[in-house]
């Protein structure tokens, strides 16, 4: 099995309103293929720990290692460089950019990245909406979208670079139990079908039960899931 | 395309209200700084041509009131001489050996013209009233060198003048005075009270009524005859120079050389110079408030947007534009909005240039104008360009480098 993702002793502190350590000593792999889901209970630093993964945060202490490289002290222009080639982000509330049209949102990462031209980059652009089912929204203006088409255009965006890892905050949790059930296929069908890497926070226990993986945190720690090249919690 | 222009372009054009009222301010700024600058220095030019007709680069003459050395003091050197109210000598204005300076002068290869001329105070006599005035006798081709005085000429020309020694050239506004035109005769008397006839060859207008109003050109020889002097009698020596801003330079050297009063036309327009400064310091300055007032507009739209833009700016950002790709398509925003907003400012600009020249405008008696001069230089239009991208460069800066360092994570935390 090939790691796509590994963190080492990944410690992180607030300072505000008093200094508190969110994240203790995470240590975790993500392999590639894999459908990975955060739990834990709320406050417990699941966000925060998506954060680091996903390289925006960068206001930590260990190693963070993706598809092969360290990013620990990597600048900010290299780290945008690096998630918009690697990394897809699904956001909880369905973040799309309200001027442009469906097509435009999910070509907009691509553009950026500039590995194709602007014909095929739409042609792909294409492709991910037919993925999500969506295709016949494309020209729609996303504003004028339903919540539950919205969120799919955004995963269609997450996907077109052929990103390592897609990772999503509560990716259903904006969504009523029939789309975020349809999202949810969708998103088992990407590890399936296409081998596609997902790690996503949840706090639905089905949602959960169905993925491949369920690493559950407590207070800043993994306490369960996690496959074994860490230290168990107790020994901490 | 690339994203980031796509991006800052969406944004103009999907808020095309907020985008015209940005631009606005960008063209009222630079419109008016057009139509102000264009008249302001049409005016000065029209000023400083007028005035520069009537002033020579350098003038030689005898200042006969300078202050000179007291007998007290060559009869009792290095003391403590106290003389009160001193008067000047009864001394001519004459300049002496003026032909051998002025063909001196003539040498000087910095000079392009020189003009030897004599002056003296008349009464022109109509009917029974008598006008006061001046004659000057000239060599007329000679001083057409240095004053165009062709081209100012109504009627009349000026070798006619050349060939008639009791032939005179007078302003427009004295002939209409004396209700004279050309080929009437008029009788001048002088102040020590010799009178003479002469014929009206000519007409002209140099543009200011003090000028129009009072002179007539005869030749040298005719003005000669009028003060009763020998040929040699020549009060002051106009000079031309091809650097007129030499003068100032070279009018000092003349003095030390020749012993004789030589003022340079800076000198002797010192008011008129502060006038255009004081003009052109207004101009600029209301021209710089407009620009700031307008680019105070953009920012504040800027930033507006940029607030409203948060959650865009945090989804650009996870989704891997770089903190400087932000910060371009906020630049490229205000750029575009300074740079159309400019470009409709300087048609503006231009129009309101237009009516005000063609706004009639009565100079009276002291100028010779119907219009207001208007300055149509295509460098105003550039510096009003420059200027107004300039500024909402300036103004978008700092809008734009917030942008760019917005944290995602907030944003999205924040939800
Ligand atoms: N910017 C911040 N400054 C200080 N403390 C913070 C900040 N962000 C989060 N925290 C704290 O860190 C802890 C972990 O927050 P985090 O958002 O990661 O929790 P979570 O597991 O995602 O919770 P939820 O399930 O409610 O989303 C919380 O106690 C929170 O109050
Ligand atoms: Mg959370």
């Amino acid at each position: 099995m090939e790691p796509v993702l590994q963190t080492r002793k990944i410690s992180k502190y607030f300072y505000e309103p008093e200094k508190f350590q969110v994240l203790k000593q995470i240590d975790l792999t993500v392999n590639r293929g894999e459908f990975l889901c955060l739990m834990g209970k709320s406050g417990c630093g699941k966000s925060t720990l998506m954060y680091v993964l996903s390289t925006m945060d960068t206001d930590y202490e260990g190693e963070l290692e993706i598809a092969g490289e360290n990013l620990k002290g990597k600048s900010q222009n290299y780290l945008s460089a690096f998630r918009n080639k690697h990394i897809g982000f699904i956001f909880q509330f369905h973040y799309l950019l309200p001027e442009f049209t469906a097509l435009q949102n999910v070509m907009l990462p691509a553009l950026k990245l500039g590995r194709y031209s602007r014909a095929e980059i739409e042609s792909r652009a294409y492709d991910k909406l037919k993925i999500l089912g969506v295709a016949d929204q494309a020209l729609k203006i996303s504003s004028k979208l339903s919540g539950g088409q919205q969120q799919r255009v955004a995963i269609a965006r997450a996907l077109i670079n052929d990103p390592d890892i897609i990772m999503g905050d509560e990716p259903t949790g904006n969504l009523d139990s029939y789309n975020s059930n349809l999202v949810f296929d969708i998103l088992q069908e990407l590890t399936h079908t296409y081998r596609q890497t997902i790690i996503a926070v949840t706090h639905d226990e089905d949602f959960a039960n169905r993925s491949d993986r369920v690493v559950e945190m407590s207070d800043g720690r993994i306490i369960r899931g996690d496959n074994g090249n860490a230290s168990p919690p107790h020994l901490v | 395309m690339t994203p980031v222009v796509e991006i800052a372009w969406t944004h103009i054009v999907s808020k095309p209200k907020q985008t015209i009222v940005a631009m606005l301010g960008v063209t009222f700024g630079i419109g008016m700084f057009i139509a102000l600058v264009s008249l302001m220095t049409g005016l000065n030019q029209f000023t400083e041509d007028v005035t520069m007709t009537s002033s020579p680069d350098i003038h030689i003459y005898h200042d006969i009131t300078r202050e000179r050395q007291s007998i007290l003091e060559e009869m009792n050197p290095g003391g403590i001489n106290v003389v009160h109210h001193q008067k000047p000598k009864a001394e001519t204005p004459k300049l002496r050996n003026a032909l051998q300076i002025v063909e001196n002068i003539r040498k000087d290869p910095r000079v392009s013209g020189v003009a030897p001329t004599l002056s003296s105070q008349v009464f022109y006599n109509y009917g029974p009233v008598q006008l006061n005035g001046q004659i000057l006798g000239v060599d007329i081709l000679e001083e057409d060198k240095l004053f165009d005085i062709r081209s100012r000429l109504k009627s009349g020309k000026l070798e006619d003048l050349k060939s008639n020694p009791d032939g005179i050239l007078v302003g427009t506004g004295l002939a209409r005075k004396l209700n004279a035109a050309t080929g009437d005769r008029v009788v001048i008397t002088t102040p020590e009270g010799y009178t003479m006839t002469l014929k009206i060859l000519g007409t002209f207008q140099m543009g200011i009524g003090a000028v129009d109003n009072v002179r007539a050109y005869a030749n040298i020889a005719t003005v000669q005859t009028i003060l009763q002097q020998d040929q040699t009698y020549i009060t002051d020596i106009n000079i031309k120079v091809h650097d007129r801003q030499k003068a100032k330079a070279i009018a000092p050297e003349y003095e030390a050389l020749f012993h004789y009063k030589a003022e340079d036309w800076e000198t002797a327009n010192a008011t008129f110079l502060t006038g255009v400064t004081i003009r052109n310091i207004i101009t600029w300055s209301v021209s710089v408030t407009l620009l700031i007032v307008a680019g105070f507009g953009i920012y504040n739209i800027l930033t507006m947007t940029i607030y409203n833009k948060m959650k865009d700016i945090a989804i650009l950002k996870a989704m891997g534009f770089a903190g400087t790709d932000v910060r371009m398509i906020f630049m490229f925003q205000s750029l575009v909005i300074g740079f159309a907003g400019g470009l409709m400012g300087l048609i503006i600009g231009y129009l309101l240039s237009w009516l005000i020249s063609k706004a009639p405008f009565e100079g009276g008696d002291i100028v010779s104008l119907d219009h207001f001069p208007v300055n149509f230089d295509p460098m105003y239009y550039v510096i009003g360009i420059v200027f107004g991208v300039l500024t909402t460069a300036f103004a978008g800066y700092t809008p734009s480098r917030k942008a760019s360092r917005v944290d995602p994570i907030e944003i999205i935390r924040g939800q």
